[in-house]
């Protein structure tokens, strides 16, 4: 725990490498601690430094600005629940309350068996579908409580949940930390070349060459 | 389960017979494979772009007049010119960082169709001769990150992306970049910022227009997602019949969300400039009204920061220039409708809550300001106001903005609309966009505000600036005036009357 593994540190090698400078790459690194560890520790963040070439204190910077990252445990899922405008005018309180009673903590808080933690959020792009919340940022949506209590039942059981879209049905929802199951890979003999700013110096070549056919316009 | 059969539509999209630019394979249930794109013409804008020059691409983007659809409105044609000429390398970055309360079309862009934007920044970067392309997706959508991954490797693959496109010249680079919670980087320097691994903070402009001064200090155009979808159909069917559609100064459609208290809340994809307010909210084939039983009482006409409107306003037609006009914004597309149960206050509180939460603390007054704001209306929500409250909103406000403060028109008062935009003393526009909810409520509701105010007493609780036992008892408190001061009598400690004299 803490420092990446060196499956991850193969895996950030190859993120730092999509980028023309190596700190572009600190948030999708910072975003593989917290897949690793379900938080980001002091740790992983000192070794971040080390595989970006910046301070520790640098990735802390960054780190501490964005409010995904956790600074310390949290549960398996992470349930946050949109009380913005929209939802709220169509009782995402009550669905917050309810889920506050429900679990037994408030926005901020653990269950005691490690299982949920709640969060209080703005607004999640799924307005028209209010009331809305995301688990491990899978949408839930149009939420009624008996909803909730299902979400939760099944979620507990299984660990997935019919009341959540995933990315393909059926997906399980991953626990805290990761994001989408599938990764970009650039492959060597596909890539254009990604090269530091400064090494180019004039105008792509398509710029100024001549198209095959003529179409009209 | 990639059936392909036409589903009516996507969770919150809705599907209608308005001609379609932008979500034509909503429907499909595996509308983001790459085979559904083939079969559907995906990739044929490309081509289109790829047998004409560069400098011809950029014409029609111009002459078709794509207006930025994240929320300035500027039109990404003219926007591409202002690349300074001599300055390589440029890049592209991709603002998929929505999060404007209200919001969301990019989101249903990236989950249902990311071929087409793929398509939409290959022709951005082929015309004007960008290297590199981030495609900046925001951290809480996870789905969306994950088929814009597997759509990127499926395009590499097969050769729509990277080396040698398609066997010419024109080589680019998409990768995909995703934040971590925090609405100011959907401002376009705080994502260059974050792009670059730092705090999401604003840039002051001048210098730092990222045409001229972006991504690590080059060249650099930022386009919204929904922007640059509408290329692949612009390429492939050129500007004129672009133009066929919406207005002559906005041309297109627009995807428009709509939420709140309507019968079939729902993304939906319009014609710009001739479709009104009304026709949506009210329209059998959108919104069908308010819900049974209620009136409408105030919609938020273009995303959370953009002043209200009032149910007199609803015939102005989805344009950005009328709109402004109004003294509001068409915004992002995002549209909140608060029927006559809604309570102004609270929900000018809310409003201004998420702009308290989500300022990066740059600037002072919009770091101060907006949680005084959110303060000062909480204690008002509370029963706790004080009757100088209204008037101290609005000087903080005028401190974050100064002047006069866009506000729709009201014409039971006699008053006329401010026209948009908010000047403003911070950096970025957020701190300016927490006074447009205080203004508009105050504006038309300060009944609504006098009146929590004036009864501070809920559930038989005393807020500490109620009236004073004493006051209402004639009972004298600790600090009432003393009865010398009343009466005139003169008690051990007053200055003599000899030393008043001579002073």
């Amino acid at each position: 725990m803490s420092r990446l593994n060196e499956a991850n540190v193969a895996l950030a090698h190859e993120i730092i490498a999509r980028y023309p400078k190596p700190k572009s790459a600190l948030i999708p690194l910072l975003h593989l601690a917290q897949e690793q560890d379900g938080w980001v520790t002091d740790e992983a963040m000192a070794h971040l430094a080390e595989l970006v070439g910046v301070t520790p204190a640098e990735v802390k910077g960054t780190c501490t600005f964005y409010e995904m990252f956790k600074l310390h445990p949290t549960g398996r899922y992470m349930v946050n629940i949109c009380t913005n405008i929209a939802c709220q005018v169509l009782g995402a309180e009550d669905l917050l309350h309810h889920a506050e009673e429900t679990l037994g903590i408030r926005p901020g808080g653990t269950t005691d068996d490690g299982m949920f933690t709640l969060e209080d959020v703005e607004c999640i792009a799924a307005c028209t579908e209010a009331p809305c919340l995301q688990v491990n940022y899978r949408f839930g949506l149009r939420l009624s409580i008996d909803d909730f209590d299902e979400m939760i039942a099944d979620l507990r059981e299984r660990g997935r949940s019919d009341h959540l879209i995933t990315a393909n049905p059926g997906e399980p929802i991953p626990s805290h930390g990761t994001l989408g199951l599938s990764r970009q890979h650039l492959t060597e003999e596909r890539t254009a070349g990604i090269v530091a700013p400064e090494l180019v110096t004039e105008a792509p070549v398509w710029l100024t060459f001549e198209p095959k056919q003529e179409e009209g316009a | 389960m990639a059936t392909g059969e036409y589903v009516p539509h996507a969770p919150g999209y809705v599907d209608t017979d308005d001609p379609k630019i932008v979500t034509s394979r909503f429907g499909y249930e595996d509308s983001y494979t790459l085979d559904r794109y083939l079969a559907t013409g995906g990739y044929e804008g490309l081509k289109a772009a790829l047998g004409r020059t560069s400098e011809a691409c950029h014409n029609i983007t111009r002459e078709a007049t794509v207006l930025g659809r994240g929320g300035a409105g500027f039109p990404a044609g003219i926007k591409w010119g202002f690349c300074p000429p001599d300055v390589w390398p440029r890049y592209l970055v991709v603002n998929g960082d929505e999060s404007e309360p209200g919001t969301y079309k990019d989101r249903l862009l990236m989950e249902r169709d990311p071929h087409q934007l793929i398509e939409g920044c290959l022709i951005a970067c082929y015309s004007i001769g960008l290297t590199q392309c981030f495609l900046y997706v925001r951290g809480e959508m996870a789905v969306a990150q994950q088929r814009l991954a597997d759509a990127l490797n499926e395009a590499y693959e097969a050769g729509y992306v990277g080396k040698n496109i398609l066997g010419t010249d024109f080589s680019v680079d998409i990768v995909l970049h995703w934040g971590a919670g925090a609405y100011i980087v959907g401002e376009e320097t705080a994502l260059i910022e974050s792009l670059e691994g730092n705090r999401g903070m604003p840039r002051l402009k001048p210098p730092f227009f990222p045409a001229a001064v972006g991504l690590y200090g080059q060249p650099t155009i930022v386009n919204n997602v929904e922007t640059l979808a509408n290329l692949p159909w612009l390429m492939s069917n050129g500007a004129e019949a672009y133009k066929q559609y919406g207005s002559e100064t906005s041309p297109g459609t627009r995807m428009f969300a709509v939420s709140g208290h309507v019968k079939r809340p729902g993304v939906y994809e319009v014609e710009q400039g001739v479709t009104t307010y009304e026709d949506l909210l009210y329209g059998d084939k959108y919104c069908q009204g308010i819900r049974d039983g209620h009136e409408l009482k105030m919609f938020i006409p273009g995303g959370g920061s953009a002043p209200w409107l009032f149910p007199e306003h609803v015939s102005l037609p989805l344009e950005a220039r009328p709109v402004g006009a109004a003294g509001t914004m068409l915004g992002s597309g995002a549209i909140v409708v608060m029927d006559d149960s809604t309570d102004a206050v609270k929900a000018c509180l809310r409003v201004v809550r998420f702009f308290a939460r989500e300022s990066c603390g740059k600037c002072a007054p919009c770091r101060e300001g907006t949680s005084w704001e959110e303060k000062i209306l909480q204690r008002i929500l509370d029963g706790n106001g004080r009757p100088e409250d209204l008037d101290l909103l609005l000087d903080i406000g005028d401190n974050i903005s100064p002047g006069p403060y866009p506000v729709a028109s009201d014409e039971s008062q006699g008053l006329e609309a401010v026209p948009f935009p908010p000047r403003q003393t911070t950096i970025c526009p957020l701190g300016p966009s927490s006074v447009a909810p205080i203004v508009s409520a105050l504006r038309r509701f300060r009944h609504e505000f006098e009146a929590k105010i004036a009864t501070p007493v809920e559930l038989g609780l005393r807020g500490p600036n109620a009236p004073s036992e004493a006051e209402e008892t004639g009972l004298r408190g600790p600090n009432a005036p003393s009865e010398a001061e009343e009466t005139g009598l003169r008690g051990p400690n007053a200055p003599s009357e000899a030393e008043e004299v001579a002073s």
